[in-house]
């Protein structure tokens, strides 16, 4: 069962689960059947949602939006509610088209594009190194084209406003690279009658200063405990859960920390092993990777040698075969082993050497080296 | 009609600019249309302004951070001098989303830096000066890789008789010597309170907003002499409060939308970082980023309050930049905010454990 968190916890980020289950029209995660889908249904954080809605009324000379906030939060979910109040349900008919690139290396490239008749997502990690010649080509010929059919079936919805203009939604925009960046920068200004850009981001720090100067900045909070256990009552009654003491749900609600796409994937995980029935003693399902990981902390303070080191390289390139990334990896440990620390100067250690190794993690490009310097460093440090 | 995809329906566009300016951001509805609009940036204004007049321009070579007024500028000026019908055949503008590698410097830079100058009709020799040559806009030149700035010098020096050139970039660092040397260089410095306050009161007028006093200050402030940002702000906060009745644009709102952290959240960071106790650091900094500030921002702004602050020696204060250098330097390379950030506040900790 737990394997549900290897393909939707990192294989299949927020991106794919949301256009699989959109196309095959199969809802089969709780996450994805229950995703709000209008600025009404948006729980946590109003704040936000009223931002949304009042921007929503006269969407004609929307700025464009770089949404920033921590995984999980329902960046996505805002964006498309967002877009559902602007151009109607019509937005959720998703297809993929197969798009054909050619670097100047003459290399062919293809790449999926998601799209509405209302707008469309690109993903930069599908494109590697290539993405500033699909920033180029791609956003240059929607850029250069103008939507005919603004008063479509949603002209009742909206009013009846003709919207010219198309989004294109950028997801992981931060990890878009810098030339790809600086090649948005005219085509967000020159084409703004006809396109609008929605970036969605993690990290503002990988964000060149003019992209930012260029956009709205939407800061997205994550649910808090209280906001994260709600949703779950919500959801649960609705699937016929019976949760016989809802601590049960703030344990899971605590423990993933405010992502709640987390929160639900471990929901239905524990529910389906549970015969839909929650008790407080209800054991906490934890994706195994994660369980991997917090092992490996604990081998790494207790047995600091050169056999230990070697087991673990073992379960980094497991771990990195199965597609977790490097960075969620080093992270992970990283806080694996703050939390098993008592000394001082050793919580103090240890997170300045993640610091340093996460750094040489991005700019390098061979992560197994930095994470194996990682844990050998730790281990020198512990042992003082 | 929903199976059609994105792709589907499309026409080709023949003048994206003419159509009604309502449907742009105002970022876009208020881009100085003249030099004349174009708010602070005197000293490239008056030296563009005599060219007008003069019909003699220098290759020019335009620096500063984003929002200043640079694209702006040079899209005005070459405006004035030539009119829109004329423009087509005298400008050229390529910018980072174009392909600008070797080859194109070569091929397509090259061959419109050659051309003869077109004739102007003789209603636009009477409404605008026309001078005789062309110009070449290289916006955003920061991204030009070296190899195809230097293949750009002999093209400049070779076809000056006919052919200006304005290269634009934020990091005047950027541009290969040889190529700075050949042109006038102009520095658009961040707009100061007093010069961005005429420009965004005047945009305010033309949208009727209805604002409480100190609001516009308040958004240059935030927007730190970057004037698109200001406006990108001005219109944001007047959408919100837009259905309120009144539609009074208050500090509050702006607060909601700048992105910068409350003082209270800061001063609470460093008030935890001043005991030095690490579990309480440590569940700080992950509710900073569970409510999605960006850690740029937090480095940023604890670095204005401790270098400000009188209450540090000048040893801690230099220690504490230090830290604080790194971090950012790490987080621009892309690292993890909540590492970088918890690394930050937990060594700043150790500078009171050390008793600094
Ligand atoms: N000096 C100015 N006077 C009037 N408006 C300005 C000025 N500077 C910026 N603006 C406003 O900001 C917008 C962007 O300005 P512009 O495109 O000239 O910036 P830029 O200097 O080219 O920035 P970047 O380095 O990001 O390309 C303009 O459309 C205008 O609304
Ligand atoms: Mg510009």
């Amino acid at each position: 069962m737990t394997s549900i968190f290897y393909k939707d916890e990192v294989l299949l980020r927020e991106f794919n689960t949301n256009w699989k289950a959109q196309l095959t029209g199969k809802m089969s995660l709780w996450v994805d059947k229950y995703r709000p889908k209008s600025l009404d249904a948006l729980t946590h954080t109003p704040r936000l949602t009223h931002l949304l809605k009042s921007l929503s009324v006269e969407p004609r000379d929307l700025p464009h939006l770089l949404f920033y906030g921590p995984n999980g939060a329902g960046k996505k979910t805002r964006c498309m509610a967002l877009l559902q109040s602007i151009f109607g349900s019509g937005v959720y008919k998703l297809k993929i088209d197969v798009r054909q690139f050619t670097t100047p290396s003459n290399r062919k490239l293809e790449l999926n594009v998601v799209s509405s008749p209302y707008h469309l997502e690109i993903t930069p990690s599908d494109m590697g190194n290539n993405d500033r010649i699909v920033i180029q080509e791609l956003l240059k010929e929607v850029a250069q084209m103008e939507q005919v059919d603004f008063q479509t079936a949603s002209g009742a919805e909206t009013g009846g406003l003709a919207h010219r203009y198309k989004c294109v939604i950028i997801n992981e925009a931060d990890s878009l690279t810098r030339d790809a960046q600086a090649a948005l920068r005219r085509t967000m200004e020159k084409y703004s009658r006809n396109i609008r850009f929605i970036m969605l981001c993690e990290s503002m720090s990988s964000m060149i200063a003019p992209i930012k100067s260029r956009c709205l900045l939407v800061r997205t909070p994550a649910p808090t405990t209280q906001e994260t256990a709600d949703a779950l009552v919500k959801v649960g009654g609705q699937e016929k859960v019976t949760v016989e003491d809802e601590a049960i749900l703030n344990t899971i609600a605590e423990s993933c920390d405010g992502n709640l796409r987390k929160a639900l994937l471990t929901f239905e995980s524990m529910a389906l092993n549970n015969e839909m029935c929650l008790k407080s003693s209800t054991a906490l399902i934890r994706a195994d990777w994660v369980v991997v990981i917090l092992k490996m902390a604990n081998r790494i303070l207790k047995d600091r040698s050169v056999s230990s080191l070697v087991e673990c390289r073992a379960t980094l390139y497991d771990l990195l075969a199965h597609c977790i990334p490097a960075k969620v990896i080093i992270q992970e440990l990283a806080f694996a082993l703050l939390d098993a620390i008592h000394n001082d100067n050793h919580k103090i250690a240890v997170v300045q050497w993640a610091s340093v190794f996460d750094e040489r993690l991005r700019l390098g490009n061979k992560p197994i080296y930095h994470l194996e310097g990682f844990i050998a460093r730790v281990m020198c440090e512990v042992d003082g | 009609m929903s199976s059609e995809g994105f792709f589907a329906k499309r026409q080709k566009l023949s003048q994206p600019e003419n159509h009604g300016d309502d449907s742009k951001p105002w970022v876009e509805k208020y881009r100085p249309k003249k030099l004349e609009d174009v708010t602070a940036q005197d000293h490239a204004v008056n030296v563009l302004k005599k060219t007008l007049q003069s019909a003699n321009l220098p290759h020019m070579l335009f620096y500063g951070p984003p929002g200043t007024g640079k694209t702006s500028t040079i899209l005005a000026l070459t405006k004035e001098l030539y009119g829109p019908a004329l423009m087509k055949s005298r400008v050229l503008e390529l910018n980072a989303s174009d392909e600008r590698g070797i080859a194109i410097v070569r091929d397509k830079i090259k061959s419109f830096a050659r051309l003869t100058v077109s004739k102007p009709s003789q209603n636009d020799r009477e409404k605008y000066p026309c001078p005789p040559y062309k110009i070449i806009i290289l916006d955003e030149a920061d991204s030009m890789t070296a190899d195809a700035q230097s293949a750009l010098r002999r093209t400049m020096e070779n076809y000056s008789n006919v052919t200006r050139f304005c290269l634009i970039c934020n990091y005047v660092t950027r541009i290969i010597d040889p190529l700075a040397s050949r042109c006038s260089k102009f520095r658009f410095k961040p707009l100061d309170s007093s010069n961005a306050l005429s420009r965004v009161q005047y945009v305010a007028k033309e949208e009727r907003l209805q604002y409480d006093e100190h609001v516009l200050e308040k958004i240059l402030d935030v927007s730190q002499g970057d004037l698109r940002r200001a406006i990108m702000l001005l219109q944001s906060t007047s959408k919100i409060v837009k259905h309120l009745d009144p539609p009074q644009i208050t500090a509050l709102t702006v607060d909601e939308l700048a992105g910068t952290v409350p003082t209270e959240l800061l001063n609470e960071l460093v008030a935890k970082i001043a005991t030095a106790n690490l579990e309480t650091i440590k569940i700080n900094v992950r509710e900073m980023i569970k409510s999605g500030w960006s850690g740029a921002s937090v480095v940023n702004q604890l670095h204005h309050y401790y270098i400000n602050s009188d209450q540090y020696s000048t040893a801690f204060k230099n220690k504490a930049s230090w830290l604080i250098f790194d971090a950012d330097s790490k987080l621009t390379n892309g690292s993890n905010e909540h590492i970088q950030l918890l690394n930050l506040a937990m060594k700043l900790a150790d500078l009171y454990r050390k008793g600094l």
